[in-house]
């Protein structure tokens, strides 16, 4: 894993061990539908999705409501698509924040070593203890609920990961030839960092941001589903699980469409990641 | 062959244990509630699970009220009246103890009313003191009241639990270690979880026939729903989720009983601030809320509508759900005569209960169609407390008010919502000092007639107690007439 590189890989070679890869084909089907979906409820839902009707509660998937409506006589399908957008959006930038912070600090740690490496990593060993769920939630229960405070708080824990991961693979580039190289050619240790570590390590950061956008999604329902997440009106898949919890007997599909949402979001993600991780680095591919 | 007989035995031996908890007959009882009291002293917290969990179980007062929500006689054996409403004399009952083997006499009472009424008292009801002049002790058994005036409620206002009888030797560590009178001791607290009560086989009266009693703090609806399922739970005196009742129903192992309660749902508006403080706004909002709407998506059609701050079950009701019929129209007019034509941005802060987050939801997408923006935000209860109730930073709420005959908090100064008409707090005034039940009841009317004229609030509906329990358990209340879970007649059925 450490040895991670693509200098040299053809492209093109890439691409037919891309479209050779079940589970990335899957995978990226999954998350293409999941885009899309976010995507599509900005223009357009079946029905205004914060609408209440009463009179039209609690009715069964129909060719009207296709998934159904709630307890309030909203429909299922358009909230399960502006659901989509809201998880994808806190997920994006949670990623986002841990990419942003954790890459350039596990540049930095690489490059430099020493004390600076030991304070970062012993920071990130600080926030791991913490278990990250529990943390978020108390995050957004003293900040207050909502959407950016969820977003921030899952943020948070994407930082140490992406410090991780990209530390321990710079680590390993600036023991090569071509960094050595480099270094004989007298360019400084930010400009190494820049033009020979960070490709190196893209792949790796990419995969990786496949698993922890799939742990933010599954936070956010989380969160959301304890009620310190997206607040109503506005629709997520976790409160919708809470929501169902007591209607299961009465109305099983208002617990099975958000729960099969998050689960096949989760593992489309997931297989995205693995499919990720084996055509971006073919040596990995031969040893499974 | 003698691996067989030893099987055999065996199973004879599990199956005699298995059933034979079948045939012995149950004697305690578990009982299910939302929320767990912060304490146990009845009379120095306002908080209804504190009443739910020790009131005529633990702690008695003079009078007590019965399931239907009449007065009683409870320590007191009997009372008279003078002519001029202005002195009460109770003859107490003999040979009364209070848990910890002292004895109760006229002194008992004079210590809890003085204690009660006294500047540092931390009762929650002091108005029902408020009247007293003085108590005096005539002898052991006789106690006299003297009022400063007439008090018409003043025989159902001593059988809340906030008038009930302490000691003075035990008074102070009640709020952990309750002492009474009642037909069940103070056991033992799982913070948390539970509170466990014994039968006092020293009791007065008829002994309780359960031998004790475990009130249980299933805060989640769904956990609730799963724990009465799996027999864990007996009763559930106040179930949470209306929706789960049809499931109940269809079971013959429960019995649902959907009574009365004193809880007026409303959504209470901050009439001191703008843009509450017009009436055209309030009146465009009250006409903007579909009851029927909100009690069926709330409440799956349990909840009577109410038209103002009154129960529907109690003979001076007034049906005033007329007053601001639905009628979008009207409510866009109004807005606009004041000065809001497109409508306003305001905060809905909501309690964790779950009829008013989803009362709020539904009311939050009714005034959208008359372009009032609601954001929602949802508070636990000490964060209600702190910022709504006392600090009145808020928009709106919704909660219910499960107080008996409660309409005089609109005459109250400060309340939450800020409701401050004079006219009102004469009607009050006259109210509190009337004894005539006719009277009482054309005040009342007037009452319900002017904070409704007023739209203080969106009168919303009025709270059901939906009570579930396990079919043979007998005796639990079918009504709420006041915040209490009496278990004295609560019994198994052979």
């Amino acid at each position: 894993m450490s040895e991670t590189a693509i200098d040299g890989v053809n492209r093109r070679s890439m691409v037919a061990r891309a479209l050779r890869h079940p589970s990335f084909l899957i995978g990226a089907a999954i998350t293409l539908t999941l885009l899309a979906a976010a995507l599509v409820s900005f223009v357009w839902t079946p029905f205004p999705v914060a609408e209440v009707v009463i009179r039209d509660r609690l009715q069964p998937p129909n060719p009207v409501h296709w998934l159904g409506t709630d307890a309030f006589g909203r429909d299922i399908f358009s909230m399960l698509l502006v659901g989509a957008r809201n998880s994808l959006g806190v997920a994006v930038v949670a990623v986002a924040i841990g990419i942003g912070i954790g890459v350039p600090l596990g540049l930095a740690a690489a490059a430099e070593g020493g004390l600076l490496d030991s304070i970062l990593m012993r920071g990130s060993d600080l926030v791991f203890a913490f278990p990250a769920l529990v943390t978020a939630v108390m995050i957004t229960a003293i900040f207050g609920p909502g959407a950016i405070n969820a977003m921030i708080a899952i943020g948070i824990f994407n930082v140490p990961v992406f410090a991780r991961v990209t530390r321990g693979a710079a680590r390993a580039l600036w023991g090569r030839e071509f960094v050595l190289a480099a270094r004989v050619a007298g360019k400084t240790r930010a400009r190494i960092t820049v033009e020979h570590v960070l490709p190196n390590v893209a792949s790796l950061i990419i995969v990786q941001s496949t698993i922890q956008f799939a742990l933010a999604i599954l936070a956010e329902a989380g969160l959301s589903y304890v009620g310190l997440g997206t607040q109503p009106p506005m629709p997520s898949w976790g409160k919708m699980l809470a929501d169902a919890q007591t209607m299961m007997a009465i109305a099983p599909w208002l617990a099975i469409v958000p729960g099969l949402a998050i689960v096949a979001s989760v593992l489309g993600l997931n297989l995205l990641g693995d499919g990720l991780r084996d055509v971006l680095d073919p040596r990995l591919d031969r040893t499974r | 062959m003698r691996r067989t007989v030893h099987a055999l035995a065996a199973g004879l031996v599990l199956a005699a244990g298995l059933t034979a908890p079948a045939f012995a007959q149950k004697t305690t009882a578990t009982i299910g509630m939302r929320l767990e009291p912060p304490h146990l002293d009845p009379t120095a917290g306002a908080a209804a699970a504190i009443d739910e969990v020790v009131y005529q179980n633990v702690f008695e007062g003079l009078t007590r009220i019965d399931a239907d929500g009449s007065v009683k006689p409870g320590l007191a054996e009997s009372w008279s009246i003078s002519d001029d409403g202005l002195t009460y004399t109770f003859q107490l009952r003999d040979g009364v103890t209070f848990h910890d083997g002292t004895g109760f006499d006229a002194e008992d009472v004079k210590f809890s009313f003085d204690r009660a009424r006294a500047d540092e008292s931390t009762n929650a009801q002091k108005r029902i003191f408020e009247p007293i002049e003085a108590v005096t002790v005539v002898d052991p058994e006789t106690v006299e009241i003297t009022l400063s005036r007439p008090a018409g409620s003043f025989l159902f206002d001593l059988g809340w639990g906030d008038a009930v009888i302490v000691a003075a030797e035990s008074a102070d560590t009640n709020t952990t270690a309750p002492v009474g009178t009642g037909p069940f001791k103070f056991s033992r607290w799982v913070k948390g979880d539970s509170v466990l009560l014994e039968r006092n086989e020293a009791y007065w009266g008829e002994p309780a026939a359960l031998t004790g009693a475990t009130f249980k703090f299933v805060g989640d609806p769904a956990a609730s729903l799963a724990a009465m399922l799996a027999g864990d739970l007996d009763a559930y005196p106040n179930f949470p989720a209306t929706e789960n009742l049809p499931q109940f129903e269809a079971d013959p192992r429960f019995a649902v009983v959907v009574g009365t309660s004193e809880g007026e749902t409303i959504l209470a508006l901050n009439n001191r601030e703008k843009p509450f403080a017009d009436l055209k706004v309030r009146q465009a909002i009250s006409h903007a809320i579909d009851r029927q709407a909100i009690i069926d998506g709330a409440m799956f059609g349990y909840g009577t509508p109410i038209g103002s701050h009154f129960a529907p079950h109690h003979p001076a009701y007034e049906d005033l759900t007329g007053t601001y019929p639905y009628a979008l129209e009207k409510a866009r007019t109004l807005l606009a005569e004041a000065g809001y034509p497109d409508g306003f941005e305001a905060t809905m802060k909501l309690p964790p209960t779950t009829y008013a987050r989803r009362s709020g939801e539904i009311i939050a997408s009714e005034l959208s169609k008359i372009g009032i923006t609601v954001e929602i935000i949802p508070v636990e209860w000490a964060q209600w407390l702190e910022q709504v109730f006392k600090g009145h930073d808020f928009d709106m709420t919704i909660v219910s008010h499960t107080e008996p005959l409660d309409v005089d908090i609109y005459a109250r100064d400060d309340y939450y919502f800020g409701y401050d008409n004079p006219e009102f707090d004469a009607i009050i005034d006259t109210l509190q000092s009337e004894a005539d039940p006719k009277a009482r009841n054309a005040l009342f009317r007037q009452a319900q007639d002017m904070i409704a004229a007023d739209a203080v609030n969106g009168f919303l509906f009025q709270l059901p107690k939906a009570g579930v329990w396990n079919a043979k358990l007998k005796g639990l209340w079918s009504d709420a007439p006041i915040q209490a879970n009496d278990l004295t007649d609560v019994h198994w059925a052979p």
